[in-house]
């Protein structure tokens, strides 16, 4: 499988990083490299093999539903870089 | 009093207790040799005042006889965990400015345990890197240099910072974190001890994540029993990771015996790797030799699935990472871009991520981003995990076989040069060709510095040990620490 230069854009807006237009065909070769280094699984007979989903065995506890914490506005917002009124500020979202 | 900074954690733990020497002295005599280590850029936020002022606190609790192990012992914490009131950044220029309103579960229970922290450690950014070269900070010297040449070498990384600052003496210890040797591989370079726990045994709340399945904090110390006495203060249940054991911890510390006859540790021929160099083949020889020489039998054995850890490793982490650093968004904290006429949020997020990360994070965000994307997820994603699985079972099937735990190198090499240019970002991924399995296995860990190469300098051996037995497999390290006799000290010249 190889990353072209619009897989490589297509990419890069999923992840919400800007990549200027002249950086692209680097990057996708980057791309290329470690996935052609990840092709090697491919040898793996995985068949009726479980992915892992825990690498300890364990069970999840569980606990009352009650609120534990809350009531910290000022923390919450103390490292916003634009914080007003008790919000999070950012630019306009809906028109 | 001089040089108390080179003391190690056990004996500065009798020293204060006796009365010998008081935690203010020890603290200042630590706070000296960081400001005179400038050049080594390992400490990238200094807190001598909050030093000062918690080594008082350490001095009254030992004059009432109150004092835990870790009481007055002076500390480095690596800039990934969050300290309340500090600049806490994971070496990024996305959190910058960063300063937390709480403290991580680890840190904390070292400071209630009477630690001091003389400041934050220098690290690869957001811990992915094995040369501690993606720091927003810079780079980090690695205080060793090879005989006779100026060359700067790394300290390793992610955790690089915390191993020069250790083997430089300018702390007794420091925190790391390993994802998949980011404790062992730098431990390593610099010729100190580095314990990678199991997983779950340390809390990683205020940990700043980057692969949360495969994260893990442990200590770096100078001897195996400092590795024993610190991680006794930094593990144990914690409410706030779903994913921390609720398990009793042992004492650690009086599971080092010096005893390990009869125990089997386990040679697996699938860490013999193409063009090993023969220095770190004669160095696994003859750890072998000195294990045996304590009374262990020693066992050929096979993890079949070896070859597929690093590729593996590198469709889980990034997957892991792209869904982790999300959170990085230019809203809540840190930095945000500044946007131009007509830019909205979208172009905020894109613009304050890209300005934000360094090459090496935007490119595993990225690759992360597109193996958990529509069409690839079940090619690379679940494949990947399917691997793990069979790579965790390769050990577990040697466990049931008798065998105690496993010797292999810490690393492929000992430390290189600064600067080198890769033709690949996979080059520097080799680095942790033989850690990262046991975080993919979940594993205890552990690097000891075992001899000098050629050139002068350390390398370390790794002993993999079992599920919640790192008593047993400090026990282990320490009677290989004791025959190997590792004393060497880098030579200063910062």
């Amino acid at each position: 499988m190889s990353i072209d230069k619009e897989t490589a854009r297509k990419v890069a807006k999923l992840a919400r990083i800007k990549v200027e237009d002249d950086a692209l065909d680097a990057l996708a070769s980057e791309f290329n490299a470690i996935l052609g280094f990840v092709e090697q699984l491919n040898e793996v007979d995985v068949d009726g093999v479980e992915p892992m989903t825990s690498v300890t065995p364990m069970r999840l506890k569980r606990r009352e539903d009650v609120v534990t914490d809350g009531d910290q506005q000022t923390k919450v917002l103390a490292n916003a870089p634009d914080a007003r009124n008790g919000f999070f500020a950012v630019p306009k979202v809906v028109e | 009093m001089s040089d108390l900074n080179t003391l190690t954690i056990a004996d500065a733990r009798d020293k204060l207790r006796a009365g010998d020497i008081t935690s203010v002295e020890l603290t200042e005599a630590c706070l000296n040799a960081t400001a005179a280590a400038e050049k080594l850029n390992a400490v990238v936020h200094h807190t001598p005042d909050l030093a000062v002022e918690q080594a008082k606190a350490a001095d009254a609790r030992l004059k009432k006889g109150d004092a835990p192990a870790m009481c007055g012992i002076p500390l480095g914490i690596k800039d990934l965990f969050c300290t309340k009131g500090v600049a806490s950044q994971a070496a990024s220029a996305i959190l910058n400015g960063f300063k937390p309103e709480y403290e991580s579960t680890v840190s904390g229970q070292l400071f209630d345990a009477g630690a001091v922290m003389i400041g934050k450690l220098n690290m690869d950014e957001f811990a992915m890197g094995s040369s501690n070269e993606t720091s927003t900070y810079g780079n980090v010297l690695n205080p060793w240099r090879a005989d006779g040449n100026d060359t700067a070498l790394t300290p390793g990384g992610s955790s690089g910072g915390s191993a020069a600052a250790v083997a430089a003496d300018l702390c007794l210890a420091a925190t790391g974190t390993d994802t998949g040797g980011s404790i062992r591989q730098p431990a390593a370079f610099v010729g100190i001890t580095g314990l990678k726990p199991t997983y779950g045994r340390c809390s990683r709340w205020g940990v700043v994540a980057f692969a949360s399945s495969l994260d893990q904090a442990g200590p770096m110390t100078k001897t195996v029993r400092d590795a024993a006495i610190m991680f006794q203060a930094m593990a144990g249940y914690d409410p706030k990771d779903s994913t921390s054991a609720d398990l009793a911890l042992p004492d650690f510390e009086a599971a080092i015996t010096g005893d390990i006859k009869g125990k089997t540790i386990g040679i697996p021929k699938e860490y013999r790797m193409d063009g090993m160099p023969d220095e770190i083949e004669k160095l696994w020889a003859d750890g072998r030799d000195m294990l045996q020489d304590a009374g262990a039998k020693i066992a050929d054995i096979s993890l079949p699935h070896t070859k597929y850890a690093l590729p593996a490793y590198y469709v889980i982490a990034p997957a892991e990472a792209s869904s982790n650093l999300a959170r990085y968004d230019g809203v809540r904290y840190g930095h945000r871009a500044a946007l131009g006429q007509g830019d909205g949020i979208t172009e905020m997020y894109e613009k304050t991520r890209a300005e934000g990360f360094g090459d090496e994070v935007k490119r595993r965000v990225m690759i992360g981003t597109y193996v958990l994307s529509a069409g690839f997820y079940d090619a690379y994603y679940n494949r990947a995990r399917r691997v793990r699985t069979l790579i965790k079972k390769d050990f577990e099937d040697v466990f049931a076989q008798g065998v105690d735990a496993i010797l292999t190198p810490a690393t492929p090499s000992a430390a290189f040069e600064l600067g080198q240019e890769f033709d690949d970002p996979v080059q520097m991924y080799l680095n942790d060709v033989f850690t990262v399995t046991v975080n993919l296995a979940g594993l205890p860990g552990i690097a000891v510095p075992a001899g000098l190469d050629g050139k002068g300098l350390p390398l370390g051996l790794q002993l993999i040990g079992k599920p919640w037995e790192e008593g047993e497999l400090l026990n282990i390290a320490a009677s290989l620490e004791d025959r190997a006799g590792f004393v060497a000290k880098p030579a200063k010249w910062w």
